[in-house]
């Protein structure tokens, strides 16, 4: 009787909760929205030792809140949301830590997928971003299981990256852009077209367009938890004139009062943002 | 040794046994010079912790005039003075490397009387510097485009640069016509050409050839520890892109026509108690 009680106030609270925050977007939605955020989300473990958890309760916990923050910034109406899930660097941790975030993120990605979960309430089409290859089997699998059944989706976008650098994306895409043009050179060499050097100079478009993350444009707002101030190879190309925003608290502890805070900042921003994105 | 006195020592080659009380003034001198130099680190900063590699964006100019009723070119005039400075105190606390964002690719589009105006800040800057930089053993590098800029500064950055090239102290780059994307694209071209001349194989293109490309080669630590930016904004602006990738941001509130050692000291002191982890373990 009383945990149906439990139950009962919990629903209130979070229908209550949901009233408040669709509120407070509708005010905040006055103004520009941001169109893509990223997330890098740092502190799980350190939360899990403040609580006293074990490491990998530290991560779940991050995945309930990375849960919670797609569904706030879809309601807000932005369409793309980047992550920075796992680091080819992460690779460098204890084996043990390593398989136990390698375990986990199977189990989510399948869950991912599944009839009631939010990608499938929110039409979110899913993409993983990265050098895939360095990832065991089934998670590469199940990664691109989930890439397959999103693929129709359309009102959203959640990006994740894994096995992922901004230097080894960078790198990938100098090495396509070039082969894509030694490629175009040889052609028109054979068919004794020839060329002008100037048509076939490489710029910025044709790298961009063979990043991993080409799949969304720039991201208007990077967020960084734990109070850390720096990118840790995430997004460098992309967050050229994107605004860092870097609060103290630990991943599992956000709210959608920092989402607010960082969407407020961005407003501010706004023609700064614009200008760049022209002369861009 | 020259490094710390300041002067080469010429020992003559001839099989003269020098005094030992001349040898033994020397060290000792060398001994004080090497002390006194280690004391003046501020208190609470520890020398093994300084970052070798600062990176500075010096914004706030237009804000600071503006709350002064001031133009903004009133606002630009105090850069060299405040450069000059912060170039003074990392070479006085062992920063090995200074990067400072002069003239982004973006601002190349700002009115022509503005840009000339910014411009001829820097060329007086590197004009008026390059005695003292010359005598403090400060290396000169820029790095960026100068092909849009007035010609004028062309040559006196290029006469700076050979001049300085030799010292080996503090090396002082300055980013005139420069933008992180600019130089990532400039380098995948010219990789571009050298795979297309056979020079070297597409399976050949890793990170540590592609950094080799970036105009960032010409020094020994081409990636900023700290990257400091003042005026209050949080964003890097298109700056060393590639090179940012594990630097520590520090965002001080503080106008850059304000920003003094102070305020140097509190970026270094932050920076110091930051754990780096790149992506590893604590």
């Amino acid at each position: 009787m009383d945990k149906g009680r439990t139950n009962q106030a919990t629903q209130m609270f979070e229908n209550l909760g949901g009233i408040l925050r669709k509120f407070i977007f509708s005010i905040l939605s006055i103004g520009p929205v941001p169109s893509h955020i990223a997330f890098i989300m740092d502190g799980n473990r350190r939360y899990a030792k403040k609580q006293n958890l074990i490491d990998g309760d530290g991560h779940r916990t991050g995945f309930s809140a990375l849960m919670n923050m797609l569904k706030y910034c879809y309601e807000l109406g932005t369409k793309h949301v980047t992550v920075y899930a796992f680091s080819i660097d992460n690779f460098k941790r204890s084996p043990e830590e390593v398989q136990s975030i390698m375990q986990l993120m199977q189990e989510k990605i399948e869950g991912l997928i599944e009839e009631e979960s939010i990608v499938n309430r929110y039409g979110i089409r899913v993409y993983f971003l990265g050098d895939l290859k360095l990832l065991n089997k089934p998670v590469r699998l199940a990664a691109e299981r989930a890439m397959g059944a999103t693929a129709k989706n359309s009102k959203a976008v959640l990006s994740i990256c894994i096995a992922y650098t901004s230097l080894d994306e960078i790198t990938h895409a100098v090495q396509e852009s070039v082969e894509e043009k030694c490629d175009e050179i040889r052609v028109l060499n054979t068919s004794g077209a020839g060329y002008h050097h100037r048509e076939h100079l490489i710029n910025v478009t044709d790298i961009e367009e063979h990043m991993y993350t080409a799949v969304a444009p720039n991201p208007d707002i990077i967020i960084r938890t734990s109070g850390e101030t720096r990118l840790s190879n995430f997004l460098l190309w992309q967050s050229a004139f994107c605004i860092l925003y870097s609060p103290s608290v630990l991943w599992p502890e956000i709210s959608v009062w920092h989402l607010v805070w960082a969407v407020l900042d961005f407003q501010r921003n706004y023609s700064y943002l614009e200008e760049k994105k022209k002369q861009a | 040794m020259s490094k710390l006195l300041g002067f080469k020592l010429v020992i003559p080659e001839d099989h003269v046994v020098w005094p030992s009380w001349v040898v033994l003034n020397t060290l000792v001198a060398a001994e004080l010079v090497n002390l006194s130099q280690q004391v003046e680190l501020p208190a609470g900063l520890r020398r093994e912790l300084m970052p070798k590699h600062v990176g500075l964006i010096p914004d706030g100019h237009r804000r600071w005039a503006h709350q002064r009723g001031l133009s903004v070119q009133q606002g630009h005039s105090t850069i060299g003075r405040r450069l000059t400075e912060l170039t003074r105190l990392c070479d006085k606390w062992g920063v090995q490397v200074l990067t400072v964002y002069g003239v982004s690719t973006e601002t190349l589009t700002r009115p022509k009387e503005e840009l000339d105006f910014l411009v001829s800040i820097f060329e007086e800057w590197v004009k008026s510097n390059m005695e003292e930089w010359a005598r403090q053993n400060i290396r000169f590098s820029v790095i960026g485009n100068k092909s849009p800029l007035p010609r004028s500064i062309e040559q006196v950055l290029s006469e700076a640069e050979v001049a300085l090239k030799a010292n080996s102290g503090l090396h002082l780059m300055v980013a005139l016509g420069y933008g992180g994307r600019y130089e990532i694209l400039q380098a995948c071209k010219s990789v571009s050409s050298k795979v297309k001349d056979g020079l070297i194989q597409l399976q050949d293109i890793d990170e540590s050839l592609f950094e080799q490309e970036l105009q960032t080669k010409c020094t020994k630590f081409p990636s900023p520890d700290l990257l400091i930016r003042t005026g209050g904004e949080c964003r890097v602006s298109n700056f060393m892109l590639w090179q940012l990738a594990y630097s520590e941001f520090y965002f001080s509130k503080t106008f850059f026509p304000n920003y003094g050692e102070a305020d140097f000291i509190e970026a270094l002191s932050s920076f110091q108690q930051r754990q780096r982890r790149y992506g590893g373990r604590s």
